[in-house]
């Protein structure tokens, strides 16, 4: 078990060509981090600096005190499961699990015991003696955690692991990935682009945009206070309404609508403002927002209902039986509200709103 | 063409013991003789070797003006146009009727492959007999024909006799590569254009001979650079370069008048010459190469 | 085949058939050459049906006939073609694919310097630099020597971009994973390069075998001594006698004997044979 320091690192390709700037990250022993961001994020470049795979240009990396920035990826007690399993494919199951094991010597009777152990916690033990190609795509996947569980690192580093399964095996993969993590205890560093997979199995998420971190924080807060509107678009399915608007006051004048504020007002002339699909709610008599309808998408629990305010698109979340009336209004709680500055897409929290912060964790009232 | 892994090993001598052996032998068995060949080009030494002066492209100038070199020249393009044309038509004959068949393919496939594996050496010996001019079979025939057959005295009889030599040996060759490249040729494409109404010899015109383009062009080149140099031990088996230079390529003349009439100025000048000639064939290979990518 | 047209295909088995026929004449008129008496083959029109002599002939090749013609034992000959052809193809599968290893796997300096002088090998066949190569080995010494035979012919830049070419789509994350796994570069190339790529060395052993088996010109410039004659030589010797005819039913038999080993490889490993000739030549 370790704790992983990341100080100021950065990495510079040859050609100058800059893949990650000045990330800073204490990251506690036993956590669960996930980096999420589009892809050329920098997301894979910065694991593979951990892991050792890629010469770290700036700052230093320390896996428990100790700086590894010239450490061997052999050398520096972790483990990796990669995209595409990188299993041996000449090699049975039990060879690719022993692998590792042989390479440092361990002993035979340690090897056979700790190879028994994590096939039996993976359910792979009738694998075991089959190569590589004989398996399905998810019990490859069972093995390439085994093979990094055998080890019994101090950190395991995950670089997209699920994304080569289907949706359905994704998602049992992705609780049982979550449940070995919680037995074992390991340090985890888990790279995805997937931000469903990145909420439901982070302790904290690291989000990156453009090789910077752009927001750390553990799901619900990321969720609930974005520090940009990066994270807000990015975080959160479906994506949160950001709309052009202008504080007048305590007033919030989108296009031709206007909402009042009830004093929540962080600042005031141009801003971004984001809205949760979900924290819009449809209004009766002519409070609230004109919301021309364009057109809806059944998902069964919910309905998504596109639409326009002036001449911005805004989606809302509306529970499945909820009618769509024919001239819809809509309406926000101002709480709810988020507030960008238009210049740089940085969240505005406003002095007057004292403890917003701290309280705006709210349950969202759709799942 | 010059990509490494994306993470590469740390190490500081490795590479360079893993790639020395590679590197010394070719460093003295092929880049140092070829400097001393474009060196000698340029030199003329004394009968006992004593000494040697420098004249410029003296060797080179009386090349182009030795008629017997500019006529060996001629010859060597005759035989190597007409090699490659015959390998190269037989070969696309043969695979295009091998793919019409499906279960029958890889039976005629073993059928006409093995050639490949003659040696030149034998694939001359096979053809002197069968042509021999007292003895031979095939003389019997064309005797038929009125045609007095005799490779020893006749020019053109001699490279008759090394061009089919050379070509019977090269046409397993190029089916195998025309056959790769039709059976390559979706499948659906032919089925869409019998769709369309065009018969089995209207879809080869129209689809599979102009799919083929980029096998054809690369065989081209790849037959024309086996004429020019691994027919040397056809024609040592066979013509030794006779009668009466008739069948003297340019490569035989290389080893005849260096190796066998040690006029090394002359022979280095010839070799350097033939150097271009593989330099020229090897880039528009893999210029080409480069550019079948984008098909 | 798109459509069903019995006639076409009954044209297409009867154009294969003869095309068959007519590649293999030569072969079949060698061996039908061997098991005649010379005396038979030089007075009337060669016969296209077997004699009586089989046994005869090939058993005067394996005895007498090499001494009659100047040459060392027939089995010694075989022998020499044998370990040339095996020494030749381990040499340049070694020799390739441990220079492809380095190409892809390290970054060094001078690294395209190296793979260019690879790349010029494929400029410089032996035909067009006979002489001055020649005298390389003479002043090292090599003449008359296997090393002289076997070592300027084992670079290969041909082998060398085969290897190179497989080992490009090998998946980064095998070396990594291997990395991660502990080990360094020779063991991850001895325990997971090595083993993937069996079937690309099987297949370039199979063209190689060819190469080396039907090697000719270098072995006559750098070997006057008999002792490593190969069956190549031996060939071409016993039908340039100086006087006297040559006993074409010996030089059939010794044919069909020569060309027996790497035309049975062709037809028994055809698949790799293939896969080998349509792989080295891109």
């Amino acid at each position: 078990m370790a704790s992983i320091d990341i100080e100021s690192v950065g990495k510079v390709y040859t050609g100058n060509v800059r893949a990650v700037t000045d990330i800073n990250l204490a990251i506690k022993d036993g956590e669960f981090i996930v980096l999420v961001g589009p892809s050329g994020c920098g997301k894979s470049t910065l694991l593979r600096m951990l892991a050792g795979l890629e010469t770290i240009s700036e700052g230093a990396v320390k896996i428990g005190a100790r700086v590894v920035n010239q450490v061997e990826p052999a050398d520096r007690d972790i483990a990796m499961v990669f995209q595409n399993y990188a299993l041996y494919p000449h090699m049975t199951v039990r060879q690719n699990l022993e692998y590792g094991l042989k390479n440092r010597k361990t002993p035979k009777a340690e090897i056979d015991a700790r190879v028994a152990e994590a096939a039996r916690m993976l359910e792979i033990t009738q694998y075991l003696d089959r190569k590589p190609r004989a398996l399905s795509g998810g019990q490859r996947q069972r093995v390439a955690m085994g093979r990094a569980i055998v080890r019994k690192p101090s950190v395991f580093l995950f670089d997209e692991p699920l994304s080569n399964l289907d949706a359905k095996l994704r998602v049992s993969m992705r609780g049982e990935i979550k449940r070995l993590q919680r037995r074992l205890g390991t340090t985890s560093i888990y790279v995805t682009h997937d931000q469903l997979e990145a909420m439901t199995l982070a302790d904290r998420l690291v989000v990156l945009n453009g090789g910077k971190i752009e927001q750390v924080g553990s799901p619900l807060e990321v969720y609930h206070t974005p520090a940009s509107t990066f994270v807000a678009s990015f975080i959160g399915s479906p994506a949160m309404n950001l709309v052009k608007a202008e504080c007048q006051g305590d007033k919030l004048v989108i296009g031709p609508a206007m909402i009042s504020l009830n004093g929540y007002a962080p600042t005031s002339g141009a801003v971004t403002v984001g809205m949760r699909a979900e924290d819009l709610r449809v209004v009766t008599g002519d409070k609230g927002m004109p919301f021309a309808v364009e057109y809806v998408e059944e998902l069964g629990s919910q309905r998504l209902v596109h639409g326009v305010v002036g001449d911005q698109s805004l989606t809302i979340a509306l529970s499945g039986e909820t009618e769509i009336p024919a001239n819809m209004r809509i309406d926000i709680d101002p709480a709810k509200l988020h507030f960008f500055a238009q210049a740089d897409g940085k969240r505005i929290s406003a002095a007057d709103r004292s403890g917003a912060a701290a309280d705006a964790p709210s349950p969202a009232p759709v799942a | 063409m010059m990509d490494t892994k994306r993470t590469t090993f740390q190490n500081k001598w490795l590479p360079y013991v893993l790639l020395a052996p590679q590197l010394f032998i070719t460093l003295i068995f092929f880049i140092w003789p070829a400097g001393q060949a474009v060196k000698s080009s340029f030199e003329r030494e004394d009968p006992f070797g004593f000494s040697t002066v420098f004249v410029g492209l003296q060797h080179y100038a009386r090349l182009m003006q030795d008629p017997n070199y500019l006529d060996s020249f001629l010859r060597t393009a005759v035989f190597a146009v007409a090699v490659t044309v015959i390998s190269m038509l037989l070969g696309l004959l043969f695979a295009v009727a091998v793919d019409r068949l499906m279960r029958s393919a890889r039976v005629y496939t073993t059928l006409l492959v093995w050639p490949y594996a003659v040696a030149p050496v034998v694939a001359g010996v096979l053809w002197f007999f069968l042509f021999n001019s007292s003895t031979g079979i095939l003389p019997y025939y064309l005797s038929f024909f009125g045609i007095k057959w005799d490779h020893n005295l006749n020019g053109t009889h001699a490279m008759i006799l090394i061009i089919i030599a050379a070509a019977w040996k090269q046409i397993s060759y190029n089916f195998l590569f025309f056959l790769a490249g039709l059976q390559s040729v979706p499948h659906t494409l032919m089925e869409a254009a019998a769709i369309d109404g065009s018969g089995p010899i209207k879809r080869f015109f129209d689809i599979s001979l102009p799919l083929l383009s980029p096998t054809t062009f690369f065989l081209f080149i790849v037959n024309v650079n086996y004429t020019m140099f691994d027919t040397f031990s056809i024609v040592d088996a066979t013509t030794n370069g006779g009668p009466a230079q008739s069948t003297n390529i340019l490569v035989y003349k290389v080893y005849q008048d260096g190796y066998l009439g040690l006029n090394l100025g002359s022979s280095s000048a010839q070799s350097v010459l033939l150097m271009l000639i593989v330099i020229v064939l090897i880039f528009v290979q893999f210029r080409f190469v480069e550019r079948r990518v984008q098909y | 085949m798109v459509e069903n047209r019995p006639f076409l295909t009954f044209l297409t088995h009867a154009f294969l058939l003869c095309g068959f026929v007519v590649v293999a004449f030569p072969v079949y008129v060698a061996i039908i050459a061997s098991t005649h008496d010379a005396q038979t083959l030089m007075s009337t029109t060669m016969p296209l049906l077997p004699g009586s002599h089989f046994i005869e002939n090939y058993r005067t090749i394996f005895t007498s006939a090499s001494a009659a013609n100047g040459l060392p034992a027939y089995p010694l000959m075989a022998m020499n073609s044998m370990i040339m052809a095996i020494v030749i193809t381990i040499g340049k599968i070694v020799i390739s694919i441990l220079s492809a290893f380095a190409i892809v796997y390290f970054r060094f300096r001078f690294r395209q310097l190296a793979f260019w002088i690879i790349f010029i090998t494929l400029m410089l066949p032996v035909e067009v630099r006979i002489m001055p190569t020649y005298k390389i080995v003479a002043d090292l010494g090599m003449l008359n020597s296997w090393a002289g035979l076997i070592i300027p012919l084992v670079a290969s830049a041909t082998a060398t971009f085969l290897f190179r070419q497989f080992f490009m789509t090998v998946p980064e994350e095998m070396m990594e994973a291997a990395r991660v796994d502990g080990a360094g570069p020779m063991k991850f190339f001895k325990d997971i390069l090595l083993p993937l790529s069996r079937t690309n060395i099987a297949a370039l052993c199979v063209i190689l075998f060819i190469y080396g088996w039907v090697q000719y010109l270098w072995p006559m410039l750098v070997t006057t001594d008999p002792s490593y004659y190969t069956l190549m030589m031996g060939m071409k010797r016993m039908v340039a006698v100086q006087d006297g005819e040559v006993q074409w039913n010996l030089v059939m038999a010794a044919s069909v004997l020569a060309m027996l080993p790497p035309v049975a490889i062709v037809i028994f490993m055809q698949r790799l044979f293939i896969r080998g000739l349509t792989e080295t030549e891109k």
